[in-house]
């Protein structure tokens, strides 16, 4: 497999078709690991740093890990891949604006993927379509067996997995769930999901993880304790309060918006369609809000002709680096804007 | 303003004086790096600022003693960047971790759950049953309560998965 052949479609987390789809975009679990013997990455040396990227990529290409895994060198990968990798969540901004001997590994139809010398030498990777943290639980736990039995991790009797920031250190496990909440955002009740989250200490982040801004209403929301409970106390906490509460909420606030606001809802959505039917120049953070209503507008009945999948593509192809990579050219300023606004024209109007 | 050389905003303004006379330069961060050589480190924390000014002008250099024997950070170092350098650091600085780690984690010190089979071999509690059984029974009535069979049908069995498991 080449990182071209990404290119032309989604992600298995973005095929729409999980548990839960119409709120829960995606469940990502992520395991931060250490190998023992090693100085964490602040500390390693050039040397060191090269040594142990090539001895883990040996080991994640040695097939026993995971079959058919692509491996993309990200120090001598050209910024429109590791862009290209960022848009569909198989590495981290930090991952790909960083320098030195570092890599990823992506495998098992891009729902895993394996950062190499990141923040902590190996960043595990599951994201899976729609609510389905059990099964990102049991797919990444033998991802970690497998690895484990190569590799010796740096473990604690007291402290558990050593992480270089003791904000992970324990399991090392992040549960991500990214969730489409417009009602929410529309009736202007996020704000309770958001001091709800914080009371049980949850972090909420926007669509590329930490430090980056809710925009087109997805909504990440995570764990932050990773110390005194296991993986599975974690997990169950989302899957059977958290996230089903917040579910709730949402289509509580989308009865509201159609028993009470029929019209405006309808007023929001025909807009959203009409501008991405009919415009000719596209702004990024102005596609994700259309995008987002006009989603919203679907998963409520109200926009009929539209396939959910459809919407899910654009969300992420109409993407800067996506969009470069279709057209199989450099674009900038008005010509990506008018290239992205061509593109949903086509898509949403031949449907 | 605008750059001189190109469209971008204008963020560096030089003042030069060539033979009694002055010209004056007005460019974005890239131009004024590439054409005169002018170093600009953009966009520095706050805090790493705050930190080094704290760090200079305080008693604070007495921490700094604390070093660890094997990657060589200082506690100082640590605290200024958020992340240690080896695994060894957490033994070294445990006594100043252990606070940290306890406001970070909802109090707790100590590792449950998941342990490797060969580096994890000793010293470590094996797994215990690791869903709280009588959390999910107190949200069972809960959700019984509310007359939400869904999510009660749910935690049931969730809960009985959990007394076999």
């Amino acid at each position: 497999m080449k990182l071209s052949d990404l290119t032309n479609h989604a992600g298995e987390w973005l095929r729409g078709s999980g548990p839960q789809s119409e709120i829960v975009i995606s469940s990502r679990i992520r395991l931060a690991r250490n190998v023992s013997g090693v100085p964490f990455l602040t500390r390693a040396t050039r040397p060191q740093r090269q040594v142990l990227e090539a001895r883990v990529r040996d080991i994640l290409l040695g097939a026993q890990v995971s079959p058919q895994t692509l491996y993309v060198d990200l120090e001598h990968a050209p910024e429109i891949d590791r862009q290209l990798l960022v848009e569909r969540h198989l590495i981290s901004k930090q991952h790909a604006a960083a320098e030195g001997a570092r890599g990823v590994a992506i495998g098992e139809n891009e729902t895993l993927s394996i950062m190499i010398n990141e923040e902590d030498h190996l960043r595990i990777q599951v994201l899976r379509s729609g609510l389905q943290l059990e099964q990102a639980w049991d797919q990444i736990n033998a991802i970690d067996d497998a690895l484990e039995a190569k590799l010796d991790f740096a473990f604690h009797s007291r402290f558990g997995y050593l992480t270089a920031c003791p904000t992970n250190v324990g399991t090392g496990i992040r549960v991500s769930v990214m969730l489409h909440l417009p009602a929410l955002k529309l009736t202007g009740e996020i704000e309770k999901v958001f001091r709800a989250a914080k009371d049980l200490k949850l972090a909420v982040r926007g669509l590329y993880g930490e430090g980056t801004e809710a925009t087109g209403d997805f909504y990440q929301i995570s764990n932050q304790t990773t110390l005194g409970k296991s993986e599975e106390e974690i997990i169950s906490e989302f899957r059977l309060v958290v996230i089903p509460k917040i579910i709730e909420y949402e289509y509580h606030a989308r009865k509201a918006l159609i028993n009470d606001h029929t019209i405006a809802l309808d007023d929001k959505v025909g807009r959203a369609l009409g501008l991405l039917r009919s415009a000719r120049l596209m702004a990024s953070e102005e596609t994700l809000f259309l995008l987002s209503h006009l989603r919203m507008g679907v998963n409520m009945g109200r926009v009929k002709d539209i396939d959910i999948r459809t919407i899910n593509e654009l969300f992420l192809l109409t993407q800067p680096a996506h969009l470069q990579k279709i057209s199989g050219k450099k674009l900038e300023g008005d010509v990506r804007r008018a290239a992205r606004a061509d593109y949903i024209r086509q898509r949403l109007n031949g449907n | 303003m605008k750059c001189d050389n190109c469209n971008k905003a204008a963020t560096v303004h030089l003042t030069e004086i060539k033979n009694g006379k002055k010209i004056e330069k007005h460019l974005c961060e890239q131009c004024a790096a590439q054409n005169e050589g002018v170093p600009i480190k953009s966009h520095t924390p706050i805090n790493e600022l705050l930190t080094n000014f704290v760090m200079a002008h305080s008693g604070l250099q007495k921490e700094l003693g604390v070093t660890c024997d094997q990657c060589g950070i200082t506690w100082a170092e640590f605290r200024q960047s958020g992340l240690l350098g080896c695994s060894h650091d957490y033994d070294q600085f445990e006594k100043d971790l252990t606070p940290l780690l306890q406001r970070a984690h909802e109090g707790a010190n100590h590792h449950t759950g998941k342990v490797p089979t060969r580096t994890g071999a000793s010293g470590v509690p094996r797994k215990r049953k690791t869903v709280d059984v009588s959390k999910l029974k107190k949200e069972l009535t809960g959700a019984l309560e509310a007359e939400d069979y869904e999510r009660a049908a749910k935690l049931r069995d969730a809960i009985k998965q959990a007394e076999n498991g």
